[in-house]
């Protein structure tokens, strides 16, 4: 198991360096720095010396390293809209992404599961091809759509629940968070509604298609034939089985959420990195969307690597053959 | 090859694999309204420019009077009327709609479409190849999968920029791996099967085979992938332009209208969001409809 961990470890890491190289040689080809930084008025000499302080002027690998060992000490630049460290710009807003992405996750697993393994169990019932149905609308709207939806029922036309901000916040540890205000519980349904659709979707196709390989399998036969409750059976031998590539998919999925909230963000104006991101693209604010890049990357590469570790914990066969490979 | 299926005993002529599938297919009466549903679409998007009432971008065919007029109403000169209302510049949303079916369309098809021929290349490689260059191959599309689509996406618009190219590659970029693995994963399968050893023995080419014998054994998986891939390519560009870095104003596609009409909702002008929103979903579904269909019909482990 050990050994399991330490080689996915290094495969982590030899990920992060390639891709914080990719990062930083695609961000390099946007644009040139100086150009949006110093007014057009000034003359050569002053170009000249902005790219000297900046570093600009050094060869790119060189470049690359300057900014591997800044990162490594958590220095990412600062941003050049608001002149702050750029990785304190994410850090400060992480907080509301991640509180956004992992109320998602749980409506996703609260509702998708259950919903799921009934229609794997019972495919051929009304609720069945309903929920069947429902999950191929959840699959297909996209994120936007659903978003402006939401604002028009909800928000406009009922006036049920706000369509922007957070609300209210409690500091805990030093992280603000809405879920433990009503205010903010009001705050964050619509955009988690939003943001876990998808999911819910997905988790109930693969719980119900799941459940319809596993029913047939022998060792759940044979779990009916000694006589076990059915719900034994269906917590035990069915989920137990096809829990592995939910969990697999749904840890996977995690980066993809954090990912995603960049839309919904944008519509619900959720004060997360992914508003920050898009109002950063359009300015050209390099150093915040490398810290934004690397921090997702990071964020996507230790979620991949966590999902693994639980895949084999839950799977051992995986250790097995990778310890034998 | 046919000669030989005809004349082998206990298998009727009529009762062919693809018959099979095709009754399947048609067994599904959601599956069957996703096709028609696809076919209108595919039908509009193709005639688009002859089956609209007015060019939505003919500026001078516009006028700004009958600019956010709701639906039904008749245009000011007496022309034509507006079933689905105008927008902001009094352009018919129907047009406008049926324009950005076209471009929506489109970019969907061409880049599942690139990506699939990439994405199978490089997958039959892998699988068929093996050693190291599998192992690059692979390590590649795990890399490329680890990352969501979206945020992929994201950084190659923000370095490239505006336009249909380029947001076509970014998609070919996103969509590639899953092909690769569709096919590496079937092509292993397959590899080890008689008749691959049989051509191996006949001592045909290694592109004969791969391309031959190979891959119409791995045809089903992909074909699925095609389908999702294709509705995802629409749903994802349709997301980027919503956000401002997918497609330029000038070839509009229905993001691009979903996000034109987003600030008139909030005063009630709901059409000029709406009606574009719904003809996205519509061309979603039947494409994810019919995928979701042949995935039943076409696999193995679910066959009764």
């Amino acid at each position: 198991m050990t050994v399991f961990i330490l080689r996915r470890l290094m495969q982590s890491a030899v990920v992060l360096v390639v891709m914080s190289a990719l990062v930083f040689l695609g961000v390099f080809a946007i644009g040139n720095p100086v150009d949006i930084l110093i007014s057009p008025q000034a003359d050569q000499a002053e170009i000249a010396r902005a790219t000297a302080a900046l570093g600009l002027d050094k060869p790119l690998w060189e470049q690359y390293f300057v900014f591997l060992a800044n990162a490594l000490h958590g220095n990412l630049g600062n941003s050049f809209v608001f002149n702050e460290p750029s990785l304190t710009l994410i850090v400060q807003r992480l907080p509301a992404t991640l509180e956004l992405a992992f109320s998602a996750m749980v409506l996703a697993v609260v509702l998708g599961l259950p919903l799921g393994l009934y229609s794997g169990l019972r495919p051929q019932t009304a609720l069945s091809r309903l929920i069947g149905a429902g999950s191929i609308l959840g699959f297909s709207l996209p994120t936007f759509w659903v978003g402006i939806m939401l604002i028009m029922v909800f928000a406009v036309q009922l006036g049920w629940l706000p369509s922007t901000g957070r609300g209210a916040t409690v500091r805990v540890l030093g992280v603000d968070l809405s879920c433990l205000t009503w205010d903010g519980i009001k705050h964050l349904v619509l955009p988690a509604i939003n943001l876990s659709l998808s999911r819910i979707a997905l988790v109930i196709r693969l719980a119900a298609s799941g459940t319809r390989e596993v029913v047939h399998m022998d060792y759940v036969k044979f779990a009916r034939a000694k006589g076990l409750r059915p719900s034994r059976v269906i917590l035990v031998h069915v989920l137990g089985n096809i829990l592995i590539p939910i969990v697999t998919v749904l840890g996977l999925e995690t980066g993809a959420v954090i990912a995603f909230s960049v839309v919904t963000e944008t519509i619900f104006a959720w004060p997360g990195i992914g508003r920050l991101i898009i109002s950063s693209i359009a300015v050209l604010d390099r150093p915040v969307i490398v810290a934004y890049l690397m921090m997702t990357v990071f964020l996507v590469i230790l979620i991949n690597l966590l999902v693994d570790i639980l895949y084999s914990v839950l799977d051992p066969r995986v250790r097995y053959g990778e310890a034998r490979a | 090859m046919t000669a030989l299926t005809e004349e082998t005993p206990g298998i009727d002529a009529g009762e062919t694999p693809l018959r099979y599938i095709l009754a399947d297919f048609f067994a599904s009466k959601l599956a069957v309204a996703g096709l028609v549903a696809l076919g209108a679409i595919i039908f509009i998007a193709l005639f688009a420019p002859w089956i609209s009432p007015q060019n939505p971008y003919d500026l001078g065919a516009l006028d700004l009077l009958d600019g956010r007029l709701p639906p039904g109403s008749a245009a000011a000169d007496g022309g034509i009327t507006y079933w689905l209302g105008t927008d902001d510049q009094g352009r018919d949303m129907l047009s406008a709609i049926f324009y950005g079916l076209r471009t929506s369309l489109i970019v969907g098809a061409l880049s599942a479409g690139f990506a699939l021929v990439i994405g199978t290349t490089l997958g039959l490689i892998a699988a068929y190849i093996g050693g190291r260059v599998e192992t690059l191959i692979m390590r590649l599309v795990d890399l490329q999968l680890s990352f969501p689509a979206i945020l992929v996406a994201l950084i190659l618009l923000a370095l490239l920029g505006h336009g249909v190219a380029k947001i076509i590659l970014a998609l070919v970029v996103v969509q590639w791996a899953y092909f690769a693995r569709t096919v590496r994963a079937s092509a292993l399968v397959e590899r080890r099967k008689e008749y691959i050893e049989a051509a191996r023995c006949l001592a045909l080419s290694d592109a004969r085979i791969m391309l031959h014998h190979l891959l119409p054994n791995c045809l089903p998986p992909l074909i699925v992938v095609l389908t999702v891939q294709v509705a995802h390519a629409i749903a994802l560009e349709a997301t980027l332009s919503f956000l401002g870095i997918g497609l330029p104003i000038t070839e509009p596609s229905l993001g691009l209208l979903i996000a034109n009409g987003f600030e008139y909702m909030m005063s009630g002008k709901y059409w000029i969001s709406l009606f574009p929103g719904v003809a996205l979903l519509v061309a979603i579904m039947s494409i994810n409809l019919v995928g979701d269909r042949l995935r039943d019909v076409l696999n193995p482990r679910l066959q009764r």
